[in-house]
This record gives structure tokens, C-alpha cells and sequence, in this order.
């Protein structure tokens, strides 16, 4: 049986990165940030990579990793989704790791080890929003050299090397000052998507692309519940936190039992969420034969949740909820931007319409 | 310290001494109570070996693999979910002794005379009236909502033995013999046609002042007690998936393609997933447990089924078109346990409407989970410091 409980590890782990990001972190700093135009916080990544050794935690010992497996990885989401902290750590340290995990080929091995230390960031340049065995865009391969344009390549503007799917069915490795890199103007500003051109990019092969990719956006898809709780967990209790402060009509705001229920429920559905999200991190960990379902399980359940738990957390924080200044506008642009990246809710119950056998008419 | 082997030896004693196919099954029962594997985390004596809770489960599989006669604990859940507890917690060693044997072998099945017509989620606000005479109490008034009354010997029963201080305060809990004169059950039919609850009457009922449960005026803390195993019991049981109520329709689906919408695929998909989390988060919950570290999840887990019955179970009706128009049977019938999976559609989603209602209905259940877990304030009291007579009715 699935193991869904933390260990005494993770709950460590979880301690020293939550000590982290609340001294590298806080909201306003955030803010400020992402308004600039290097809204990535390198200082936090070398953080978290150098001195945490994070960025190598799917990646084998022997490649210059941790070893460690999506349980903890999952954690290390749950605390980032917390802090909305703007680092390539799910697009580069998962997807992109994950793909090259997939790849035999000892330029593949190379970019792992290099990725693991988290010295050079990678992105799978593939649009944030493509589910698992959904279709995606490819770019014509020619003469060893890549010729188009992808969009909506999340972090795209932090990597240093970039994973991109041609039309002769590999994934090739490209650097990206080999590539034109235009960032977009992004619903979440703490994960921007950019577009990447391609114009005779020089490209070294991988391996084949499908099973390559397959892996990375179900890894994506899985473990993204784990950041959805994060940013769910953080607006519930932020938003218990001001109506037990905030007063109206001579009585705290948070003992009207209107408001009351409405947190309740919110309660319960991170509750749920943090059971489910467990239970993808864990199959994936294991390898699980129920892995697919478990991933599309999770996301059929985390990603509402989260949209809907930012959303409360706005409306209950009425007047300074609609400012830019109090963060939880980076939680719902978060919250909402996840609910689409690796396909929305709806296409996860697609796909598990089929895996569970619950055929459509 | 009694640890699993310990139990296993002396569960293979009990079976070598009691074989299951050639003892009496209330003989076995009685055996078994005897030897300490009834209840392993009571103490000697009562059925138990004070060993942990959690080592229930190694004696429960020794038996079931013996194939050892059980004691219908479904048809007894609320002498072993409530009465027992309480007993055990608050009872004179007299209670205990006399009590929980036949309790637990079900020779004597339990009800709990709590709810009242004007006193349900507010149920300290009860009128029913027990007056001091003697070494006795007359007990006067009406309860209402009672399981399995019309099979019960005993019930446990909250009664307001001081009106003269505020509601929480004069209660008093008893132990009361329902074959006394003056105790009339009348059935209580429900949506469902059924009559699976009961009213009780209670006419100058006397009960013993040795059946008092705890302190005089402290029958309100003695029923916390009682109300806490109340909801325990619900989410601590592995099932598989598509194990509750999501299992038939998902079923009829399958089988009958002629019956599916696209409007029904995306309600029954999304109510499949919310369906599967609930049951994920009931086994995180027993994780929790059985390493010892219970979570505050259980609050939430009724709240959830109670939902997700009735949202699924409608669908069922619909689902089933011409043949949702129709009901199994209207007669008035006295079930002794309710079936939630093996009946039909429509007496499932007319049953179901009672899971936010019975042991707490889920807006009671909210403002417990926003007040005790999330720590919100609670609603403004008017009826605290008011005796209870004085309270507008």
C-alpha cells in the first residue's frame, strides 16, 4: 500500500527549507522582483542548489545527484508553492531532469550531472500547459541545427540549455545563447513563459523524444499537486490568520459562521489534496504499476483546489486582497496558471476515463 | 508488554481450546471475551490485555483466518462504539463487571436515548426530567432518533436532573433497562418508508441510583465521551477503491452504455475523483493512527461521505433513467442495519440524506472543524450562564 504519511527526513528537510525561504523569500521581496526583468532569484536558486544540494535530488549518486526519489522532491514543491518562490525548480530540477533520466546517451548523462548541481538550469521546451500524452509541438530538425519557434516554454528565460522535441522524433539539447529567448507577458509572473526561436540553432541529440518527454510531463503533472498544496495550504492559513485579527461589527470577522464554514470547507479540501498529492509522489517514487492514475487522480483534484482556495483567500481578505501590495495576488495568478500547466483538471479526467474504464458516450 | 507474537499464541490457545466449527458461537464469544482478545486495549479482566489498540488488528486476522464466529459488531455498533467507552471510563467496577461482557458478546444490544424532539444539535439543551426519590430516579420525558431501540436491553441515557443551572451543568447520565415499565419504543418511519429509527417514551421510568453513570450533574462530560467515540469510529477502515458508494454506479456504467450522457460522464468522472481522495485521505488517516500520531482529519472525513453519498447516489437515479422512476418497496419495514451499497438506487439516495444529518449534522460538524481545528472564534453564547429553566422554548 501506498505509504502517505511524511518521514522524520522529509519533515526535516521541510524544516530547513522553510527556515531558507522565509529569510530568502518573503512576499514582498517577490513582489519586487518579479516587476523587475530578471524576475528568477538566482541568489535563492544557489541556495537551494549549492547549499541544499536540491537540484539533484531524482538524480542517481553516481550522476552527481542525491539519489532521492519524488517523495522528497514533492516536499521541496510544497514549501516552494508556500513561498510562490520564482526558481526554475519544477521546470528544471523535475521536467527537464526527468527527460533526460529517459535519454541513454552520454550527452543526456552529461546534462544530468551538470543540471543536478543546479549550475546550469534546463527547460523542457514544450508549452507549460501540454498533458501527459497530450500532442505537442516539435521544431524541424536539419543538418545537426534546429529551425522555428515554440511558445509558452515555462523559465525558458532562466535556462541555460534548453530540451526541445523535433520533427525527426528525438529531443535534442540546445544552448540558449545559441537561440532567441523572448519572455511573454505571463499570467504568473513567478513562472514566466517566454518564446523560443529557433534560427539554425546548433542542437546535439538526446534520444528519442517520446518516452523522453511521456516521463518528464507525467513527473510534472504528479508532482505540481504537491506545489498546489503549498499554495493552498499558504492562502488557508494566512487567510484563518487575518479573520482571527481583522475585526467588524465589534467582532472578529473570523466568528461569523458564514466565514466559518466557508474556511471549513477549504480545510477539508486541502486536507484531501495533500492525501492525493501524497499519493502521486509516492507512486511515481515506487514506480507504481497505478502511477497514471495516481497523476491524473491528483491533478484532477489539486488544481481546482487551489484556484478555489486562492480565490477565498482574496474575497475573505476583501479591500487589501484586491491590492497589489498584500501577496496573495501572486497565489491566485500561481494557483491559476497551475491549474492549466501539464494539462487542466478536465483533460486529467479524460485520461482517466480511460485508464479506469469510465468510457465516454 | 503483550506484542503481537504474545497475542498470535494466545489466540492460537483460545482456538485449540474453543475450535470454531465445534463450540457454540456465544460460547466461543464468551471464550474469547474471557481471554483477554475481545478488546485487547481494555484492561484484564473486562476483555482486554491492556495491550495497544493498534494490536487489535493481529488477533482480528488469527481469527478470521480460523474462521472464528465474530460477534456482529455492525448490529452491535452502539454498545461497542459508545456505551463500552463510557463505561470503561466513568463506570463503578460493579458497571463494568456486569456490563461489558454481555455487551461486547451482543447478548445485550445497546441504544443511546440522547436526541430529543426539541434538543438535537443543541442537545444540551434536553428536557427529558430525572427526579431524585430515594435510592432512585423517575425519569419523565421523550427521545427520539433511536437506533435500534426496539432490539435494545440497555440504553445509555442523558437526563436533566437540575433545571435550576445553566444546561450543561444539570445533567446527569444513566444506564437504563428498556424492558422497565414506563418505557414504550414506537417506530419512526422515515423517507426511505423504512422504520429503522424509533421515538421512545419515557413514563415515570425508575432507574436505580447504582445505573447513574458518573457524578450527579456531571452528565454532560460523561456524554462528550460517549459523542467522541461517536465519530471516531468513521474513517478508520481500509477500502478499497470504488469500495463505497461510487462502486455501483461506476458498475452500471460499464455495463450499460445505452444509459450514458456526456452531462453524466463529467458529474460521475469528477465525483469518481473526489470520491477516490476521500478514500485516500481515510487511509492517510489510518497511517496516522496506526503509528500513533491521529490527525485531525476524522473531523472531516463524515462530512465528506455524507456529501459524496448523496451527490453519487443521485446521479445513480438519473443515470438509470425509466428505470430511476421506480422504488423498490414501500413497506413499512424494520431493518436491523442500514445497507448502503447492497440496495437499490432510489433507497440509497433517500437514505443518504440522512448521513449529514444523523451524529451531527454537517453544519454542527463545520463550525466544530473551524472552531477546534482551525481555532476561529466561537458563535456568541446567550445560553451560557442561564439556568436552564429560564431559557426561552
Amino acid at each position: 500500500m501506498t505509504d502517505l504519511l511524511y518521514s522524520e527526513e522529509e519533515e526535516a528537510l521541510r524544516a530547513a527549507l522553510r527556515d531558507l525561504l522565509a529569510d530568502h523569500c518573503d512576499a514582498a521581496g517577490v513582489i519586487t522582483r518579479v516587476e523587475t526583468d530578471t524576475p528568477h532569484d538566482r541568489a535563492l536558486w544557489k541556495a537551494l542548489a549549492d547549499g541544499m544540494g536540491l537540484a539533484g535530488l531524482l538524480v542517481p549518486e553516481s550522476q552527481g545527484g542525491q539519489g532521492a526519489t519524488h517523495r522528497e522532491v514533492a516536499v521541496v514543491l510544497e514549501e516552494l508553492g508556500r513561498a510562490v518562490a520564482p526558481v526554475p525548480y519544477l521546470t528544471s530540477a523535475v521536467v527537464a531532469t526527468e527527460a533526460l533520466l529517459a535519454c541513454e546517451s552520454e550527452e543526456a548523462a552529461g546534462l544530468l550531472t551538470a543540471l543536478a548541481s543546479g549550475r546550469t538550469i534546463g527547460a523542457l521546451a514544450i508549452a507549460l500547459n501540454v498533458a501527459p500524452r497530450a500532442a505537442h509541438k516539435a521544431v524541424r530538425h536539419e543538418d545537426g541545427a534546429l529551425h522555428g519557434e515554440l511558445t509558452g516554454i515555462a523559465d525558458a528565460a532562466a535556462a541555460d540549455v534548453l530540451l526541445v522535441p523535433a520533427d525527426d522524433g528525438a529531443l535534442y539539447a540546445v544552448d540558449a545563447d545559441a537561440v532567441t529567448v523572448t519572455t511573454q507577458v505571463s499570467l504568473d509572473l513567478t513562472r514566466p513563459v517566454a518564446t523560443v526561436t529557433f534560427d539554425g540553432a546548433p542542437a546535439r541529440r538526446l534520444g528519442d523524444a517520446e518516452p523522453a518527454v511521456r516521463r518528464a510531463l507525467r513527473a510534472g503533472a504528479g508532482l505540481l499537486a504537491s506545489e498546489q498544496l503549498g499554495v493552498a495550504d499558504w492562502c488557508l492559513t494566512e487567510t484563518v490568520r487575518y479573520l482571527k485579527e481583522r475585526k467588524q461589527f465589534n467582532r472578529p470577522v473570523g466568528g461569523f459562521q458564514a466565514l466559518k464554514h466557508r474556511l471549513a470547507q477549504l480545510w477539508l479540501e486541502v486536507v484531501n489534496t495533500r492525501a492525493a498529492a501524497r499519493n502521486a509522489a509516492d507512486a511515481l517514487a515506487t514506480e507504481s504499476t497505478d502511477a497514471d492514475v495516481a497523476v491524473a487522480v491528483a491533478q484532477a483534484y489539486a488544481a481546482p483546489v487551489a484556484v478555489h482556495t486562492a480565490e477565498e483567500a482574496l474575497q475573505l481578505h476583501a479591500g487589501i486582497g484586491m491590492t497589489w501590495e498584500h501577496p496573495v495576488h501572486l497565489y491566485l495568478k500561481r494557483a491559476k496558471a497551475d491549474s492549466i500547466a501539464y494539462g487542466t483538471a478536465g483533460r486529467h479526467r479524460e485520461a482517466l476515463a480511460e485508464l479506469v474504464d469510465l468510457q465516454a458516450p | 508488554m503483550t506484542d503481537a507474537a504474545e497475542l498470535r499464541r494466545r489466540t492460537q490457545e483460545l482456538l485449540a481450546a474453543h475450535q470454531p466449527g465445534a463450540t457454540d458461537r456465544l460460547d466461543f464469544l464468551k471464550a474469547r471475551f474471557d481471554a483477554g482478545l475481545a478488546w485487547v486495549h481494555y484492561p484484564e479482566g473486562l476483555g482486554g490485555l491492556g495491550a495497544p489498540r493498534t494490536l487489535q488488528a493481529v488477533v482480528d486476522a488469527e481469527l478470521e483466518a480460523a474462521d472464528a464466529p465474530d460477534n456482529d459488531p455492525r448490529r452491535i455498533g452502539i454498545g461497542l462504539g459508545m456505551a463500552a467507552p463510557t463505561i470503561l471510563k466513568y463506570g463503578t467496577e460493579e458497571q463494568k463487571q456486569r456490563f461489558l461482557r454481555p455487551l461486547w458478546t451482543g447478548e445485550e444490544v445497546w441504544c443511546q436515548l440522547f436526541s430529543e424532539p426539541g434538543a438535537g444539535s443543541d442537545l444540551a439543551a434536553l428536557g427529558t426530567r430525572a427526579v431524585r426519590e430515594g435510592d432512585e430516579w423517575v425519569v419523565n420525558g421523550q427521545k427520539v432518533w433511536t437506533s435500534s431501540a426496539h432490539l435494545a436491553r440497555w440504553a445509555i441515557l442523558i437526563a436533566r436532573t437540575d433545571p435550576d443551572v445553566p444546561k450543561h451543568a444539570g445533567i446527569t447520565y444513566f444506564l437504563c433497562d428498556m424492558t422497565d415499565p414506563g418505557v414504550e419504543v414506537r417506530p419512526l418511519r422515515q423517507v426511505t418508508g423504512e422504520a429503522e429509527f424509533n421515538e421512545v417514551f419515557l413514563t415515570d421510568v425508575r432507574i436505580p441510583d447504582t445505573r447513574r453513570l458518573g457524578e450527579v450533574g456531571d452528565g454532560w462530560r460523561v456524554a462528550q465521551t460517549t459523542l467522541n467515540n461517536e465519530r471516531v469510529a468513521i474513517g478508520g477502515m481500509r477500502i478499497p477503491r470504488e469500495g463505497g458508494m461510487i462502486g455501483p454506479v461506476s458498475k452500471t456504467w460499464r455495463e450499460r452504455p445505452e444509459l450514458r450522457t456526456h452531462d453524466l460522464h463529467q458529474r460521475l468522472l469528477t465525483l469518481w475523483v473526489e470520491a477516490e481522495v476521500a478514500r485516500l485521505t481515510g487511509e492517510r488517516l489510518r497511517q496516522q493512527m496506526a503509528v500513533g500520531q491521529p490527525g485531525p482529519e476524522g473531523a472531516g472525513m463524515k462530512l465528506a461521505f455524507a456529501r459524496l453519498n448523496q451527490e453519487i447516489s443521485g446521479l445513480e437515479v438519473e443515470l438509470l433513467g425509466e428505470e430511476g422512476l421506480l422504488y423498490e418497496d414501500w413497506t413499512m419495514r424494520r431493518p436491523e442495519l442500514v445497507d448502503f451499497t447492497g440496495r437499490d438506487a432510489g433507497y440509497r439516495y433517500l437514505r443518504s440524506k440522512g448521513n449529514s444529518i444523523e451524529g451531527g449534522t454537517s453544519e454542527v460538524l463545520l463550525n466544530i472543524v473551524a472552531e477546534r481545528v482551525l481555532g476561529l472564534p466561537s458563535e456568541p453564547r446567550t445560553d451560557k450562564d442561564v439556568a436552564w429553566k429560564d431559557l426561552a422554548r
